[in-house]
């Protein structure tokens, strides 16, 4: 068997005295799409922000690409090819949509030279010259020298997607990036994730829109209370006995 | 130009100089609230390095600013462990420290102060300042000045992008605190005294207060703050006794009419035609 793009092994994480994740263990294998579903509370963000670095587990360990990467510092992670969008859109409202780009592709730069280039006196310079031309390959250029804060929710959703490939990361995870879209954003979001796995990048991603897991994602990871309580494909899931409790329990 | 005005020019210049060790930190959201303990060791480490080292100035003030960076190095680690509140807290208690160790300190004078022997004329002043300017602005146009106002917007965001938040925040404390000590440097040299008393809280809390005024936004903003600060209650002298109460109402209603500062980004942004503004229409989704 080949190395998962990402592993969890034994996985969990409490606050205070709320356990949040219960040895969880998961792997998602590189090239494919993967979601993670459950009900509000379930832990899917909380397992983005263990893999991410924002929390170190209370126990268990995180492996990308075979790796073990518990340890390592959060802002080492993306240079080791893991990069996430957020739940709730951050966006940074100080800075326009291009220069979130370019903060987006640091990973991508190098040493103090790069960081003391006066780039910005060139108007073509190629890091924001990259930044447009990631925009316009999904139809957003248009807002490329836009305040964040004057766009609608939709648009800072996908240009969130955006800023995290800008890094080259082989690993993505999206935290609902469906929730909030038109039916046309919700398209242009299909099709943008088309091209993300043309290019070879590994999908993991929370969804709550079932008919949008299908059509993305070929493996689905449910989750309840912190616990991983089947897998596999969509269709399967769906029937699955504690699944169906999971989300009645939620609906009640 | 008559006295008055060279002399006004270099007040400003001095302002201008001090606006630019506040703003860099300031961009990334820390606020340093002692910045005149900043001037003071580079305004004593030049002053010593001419009069007692025999120095020439050219080769004393760069070293009193290196002095001040120094100490922003030393203390930069323990103080931006705390955050909001508790590292303005940290920088004006630092800025005191500084000030009593000075007037303390007898090689210097103690409270009496310290005369400097050799002199910079307003050239000098200029010239420092320009190259302040200058280098102020060539870095507001970095990667490192991106990501400063990154940190401000959100420090977590900013670290997952594999930036060094911590790092970040030391260089620019740190910078800062090298122009305060240029400025410092040259500050004694050219009133050929330097005293403690001088370097004191309302040296600091008035800086940032045209800092804000001016607007951290952009680059200029220091620089506009600096302008109307030291200006403005020239103008007002025509009010006699009246001028600081008018300066202080002055002030207030800026802050009130423009609490982003007189220059925004906005002001500046001027090279694409303004993106259509759509309201959010959509709720944000929970969390
Ligand atoms: N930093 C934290 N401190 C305390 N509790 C937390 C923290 N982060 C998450 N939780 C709790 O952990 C549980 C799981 O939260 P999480 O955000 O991971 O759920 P989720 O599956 O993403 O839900 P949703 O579908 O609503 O986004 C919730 O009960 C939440 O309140
Ligand atoms: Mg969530």
């Amino acid at each position: 068997m080949t190395t998962p793009a990402l592993a969890l092994d034994s996985l969990s994480q409490s606050f205070g005295g709320l356990q949040v994740l219960t040895d969880l263990s998961l792997s998602v294998p590189a090239g494919r799409a993967t979601a993670l579903i459950g009900p509000n509370g379930a832990g899917k963000t909380t397992v983005f922000n263990v893999v991410s670095g924002v929390y170190a587990p209370t126990a268990g360990r995180v492996l990308l690409h075979g790796r073990d990467i518990t340890a390592m510092p959060s802002r080492r992670r993306i240079r080791h090819g893991l990069a996430r969008s957020f739940q709730n859109v951050r966006l940074m409202d100080h800075l326009s949509v291009v220069e979130n780009l370019i903060v987006g592709q640091h990973a991508t730069t190098r040493g103090l030279s790069d960081l003391l280039t006066p780039f910005r006196l060139w108007p073509e310079h190629r890091w924001r010259r990259q930044a447009v031309d990631a925009l316009a390959e999904v139809g957003l250029s248009a807002h490329a020298d836009a305040a964040v804060g004057a766009l609608p929710y939709g648009i800072r959703k996908r240009i969130d997607l955006v800023r995290a490939t800008l890094a080259g990361a082989s690993l993505l995870m999206l935290d609902e990036p469906a929730a909030g879209l038109n039916p046309t954003e919700m398209n242009a979001l299909r099709d943008h994730l088309a091209l993300l796995r043309r290019r070879g990048v590994t999908l993991l991603v929370v969804e709550h829109d079932m008919r949008f897991v299908g059509e993305v994602c070929d493996w689905v990871v449910a989750l309840d209370f912190g616990q991983k309580i089947t897998e596999g494909p969509l269709a399967e899931v769906q029937r699955d006995e504690r699944v169906r409790a999971a989300y009645l329990g939620q609906a009640a | 130009m008559s006295g008055y005005q060279s002399g006004l020019l270099v007040i400003l210049c001095f302002n201008v100089i001090a606006a630019y060790a506040v703003y860099l930190p300031l961009a990334a959201g820390q606020l340093n609230l002692g910045v005149a303990g900043f001037m003071a060791v580079g305004a004593y480490g030049a002053a010593i390095l001419t009069n007692e080292m025999g120095w020439p100035l050219v080769a004393a003030v760069p070293a009193g600013g290196l002095a001040a960076g120094l100490v922003a190095l030393v203390v930069a680690v323990p103080i931006l462990r705390t955050q909001g509140i508790y590292l303005a807290l940290a920088t004006f208690a630092l800025g005191q420290v500084i000030a009593a160790i000075f007037l303390n300190l007898d090689i210097v004078g103690g409270a009496a102060g310290y005369p400097v022997a050799a002199y910079a004329g307003p050239g000098g002043v200029y010239a420092l300042t320009g190259a302040v300017v200058a280098a102020v602005f060539l870095l507001s146009r970095t990667r490192f000045a991106l990501y400063l106002t990154a940190i401000k917007s959100d420090p977590v965001v900013t670290d997952l992008m594999g930036i060094d938040v911590r790092g970040m925040q030391v260089a620019a404390l740190t910078l800062g605190a090298v122009i305060a000590g240029l400025g410092g440097g040259l500050y004694g040299h050219h009133f050929s005294f330097v005293e403690a008393q001088h370097f004191n809280v309302a040296l600091s809390i008035y800086t940032v207060l045209y800092v804000l005024l001016g607007g951290v936004q952009t680059v200029w903003g220091p620089l506009v703050g600096a302008v109307f600060f030291t200006v403005l209650p020239e103008v007002l002298r025509v009010g006699g006794g009246w001028r600081y109460v008018l300066f202080a109402l002055l002030i207030i209603g800026f802050m009130a009419l423009r609490p982003q500062g007189i220059v925004t980004a906005g002001s500046w942004r001027r090279r694409s035609p303004a993106p259509a503004r759509v309201p959010a229409s959509l709720p944000e989704a929970a969390e």
